[in-house]
């Protein structure tokens, strides 16, 4: 049995999603285990961002189960879902582009004092303290992601690629156990990306992250993941260490149009 | 002579200047409730008349049956935040136009309800002989009632608006204006935005009951024809002409639509038409004055071009 023997961080099994009549997923299953860095690749249309939504609770699956530290949360709320540390980005980024960059981050955290409407009066000391410690956490990330000058801007005002990091900056600036990321590096300049590819292995080391990675970009993908799922028309049509996928006739198929 | 009739005119100048503000201020309250729904949160609210109403017969009921005037008026917003928070549990997890149909709907049932449930509010008689606020103390001290009840609205009006420029710029605010742009994205990072939705609504509505004690307070006759649909609608022009999402532009909003109200009242004595044709011109007027704003300056007088709520 594949499944269900390891205590990983995500399962996903056998699930489907059909829009209308299109099979968007088509019997998926995948894991992810505590602290490893997994990658999704397939191409257009092949069910990766869907599969997504399914997982963070954005969609519900017509079938299947999705467990998260061993729990079933097929049924589970978006919201909660991120409450209990599985946060997801979106491959057209959302970026609140009437808030400024900075606001963007500092919406981020869980568990603020201050979301709640009797604290801001009767906890103000806490809510001001939580709020520094919090600013001086999001100026940290916002260094590293090369967007410290842009913090007072309107995040509107940001390119493509700044959305994306901006992105991805906000993620991690909710301390998530395990991060969904969509096409992270999609219009971000190579040797930032670089960086960031070295800071998310950072963050699997010392904070024990788990990731799930959709990306098109092939080396990028190969150097950081672990282990790597290949989609096509909502099934996993291959799976393999990045050398095995790599070799694998199948998946060449697939992206030059066969299968 | 001249010099006491001078006076006489000035003395009542006076008087119709305070009267025009401290209608202004009741209805500045009022729209700051529908700011920080529209305004900050996104929310459609087509009938916030609905809770002016609420807190207005709330307060002037408990008044006759001899309830002390602070319960009611605290009776009557807590009545009203109820109202919102009950409306918004079936609708607000729904696409936002189902809210701006509710609300629409809500604030005609409401209406109507006080209309024919005569037993209760006399129906289109209305009601009066109620008492306000601190009135024999202010006899006795010769004062003039109404120079300081408009500087008890005025004092709630900046309570009101403290209160929210404080919950606005604190996390629960950037939580608001996160909804107000995209739901998904604070869905994502673990907020229940049904949740502030939800407080949103019963905040809005409590601000609105406020404001109907006040108006009560000073109408001293309250009927159902001081809430019909259009009273809803000056909100939201108060709220766009200033600048959604700007409580100092929603009270200047609101003081330039009253301002003009009683101006345009005031040239009634000199223009040839009837009352109905000056009616029908003021909200042509306003129209037109609103069209030109919105296309020379779409995000209000007061409001951000980065914070425009109505592109997407
Ligand atoms: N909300 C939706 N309604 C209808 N069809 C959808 C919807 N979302 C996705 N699809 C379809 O499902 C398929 C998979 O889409 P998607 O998951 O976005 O692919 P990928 O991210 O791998 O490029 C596509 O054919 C897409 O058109
Ligand atoms: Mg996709």
């Amino acid at each position: 049995m594949l499944f269900g023997t390891i205590k990983g961080m995500l399962s996903v099994q056998n699930v489907d999603k059909s829009f209308g009549g299109i099979r968007a997923v088509a019997g998926c299953s995948l894991k992810v285990d505590d602290g490893a860095i997994i990658g999704l690749i397939g191409p257009n249309g092949a069910g990766k961002t869907t599969l997504f939504k399914i997982i963070s609770g954005f969609e519900k699956p017509d079938n299947g189960a999705i467990r998260f530290e061993g729990e079933n949360v097929a049924a589970t709320s978006s919201f909660e879902l991120a409450k209990r540390g599985l946060i997801r980005t979106f491959q057209l980024s959302k970026a609140l582009t009437k808030l400024t960059v900075e606001e963007n981050m500092m919406l981020a955290p869980q568990f603020q004092h201050g979301e709640r409407i009797w604290n801001i009066w009767l906890r103000a000391k806490e809510v001001k303290r939580q709020e520094e410690e919090n600013r001086a956490k999001a100026i940290s990330l916002l260094e590293l992601f090369d967007l410290l000058p842009l913090k007072d801007e309107y995040a509107g005002a940001l390119s493509g690629g700044q959305k994306k990091l901006l992105e991805m900056a906000r993620a991690i600036m909710a301390d998530p156990k395990m991060l969904l990321l969509d096409e992270p590096f999609s219009g971000v300049n190579p040797t930032l990306a670089k960086k960031l590819l070295g800071h998310i292995q950072d963050l699997r080391e010392n904070k024990g992250m788990s990731f799930l990675i959709i990306e098109h970009d092939m080396p990028m993908i190969m150097q950081l993941c672990d282990y790597i799922y290949v989609l096509s028309k909502g099934k996993v049509i291959a799976s393999g260490a990045p050398d095995e996928v790599r070799a694998d006739e199948r998946v060449l198929d697939a992206y030059l149009g066969g299968v | 002579m001249g010099h006491l009739i001078k006076i006489y005119l000035y003395n009542t100048m006076i008087d119709y200047i305070i009267t025009v503000l401290l209608i202004a201020a009741i209805y500045a309250i009022f729209a700051l409730g529908l700011n920080l729904e529209w305004g900050f949160t996104g929310l459609i609210n087509f009938g916030h008349v609905a809770f002016l109403a609420i807190g207005a017969y709330t307060t002037v009921l408990l008044n006759l049956s001899g309830v002390p005037i602070p319960l009611s008026v605290i009776a009557s917003m807590c009545l009203a935040g109820l109202c919102g928070g009950l409306l918004g549990i079936p609708t607000l997890k729904l696409r936002a136009d189902y809210l701006a149909i509710v609300t629409i709907g809500f604030a005609e049932i409401i209406r109507f309800a006080l209309l024919n449930e005569g037993w209760l509010t006399r129906g289109a008689m209305g009601l009066y002989g109620y008492s306000r606020p601190c009135e024999e103390l202010i006899e006795y001290l010769h004062l003039d009632y109404n120079t300081f009840f408009f500087l008890v609205v005025l004092l709630i009006l900046v309570l009101c608006y403290l209160i929210l420029e404080k919950l606005i710029k604190s996390p629960w605010g950037r939580v608001l204006k996160s909804i107000r742009e995209d739901e998904e994205v604070p869905t994502s990072l673990g907020k229940n935005v049904f949740r502030y939705k939800i407080q949103v609504l019963v905040l809005g509505s409590m601000i609105a009951g406020l404001a109907g004690s006040l108006l009560a307070f000073y109408l001293q006759y309250i009927n159902p024809w001081n809430f019909v649909p259009l009273v809803t609608f000056y909100a939201w022009i108060a709220v766009v002409l200033g600048g959604s999402g700007n409580n100092k532009g929603t009270v200047l909003g609101a003081f330039i639509l009253w301002t003009f109200f009683s101006v345009t009242r005031f040239a009634q004595g000199y223009a040839p038409l009837s009352p109905t044709q000056m009616g029908a011109l003021r909200i042509m007027i306003i129209g037109l004055l609103l069209i030109i704003l919105m296309m020379f300056k779409p995000e209000g007088l007061l409001g951000k071009k980065e914070e425009l709520t109505l592109e997407s």
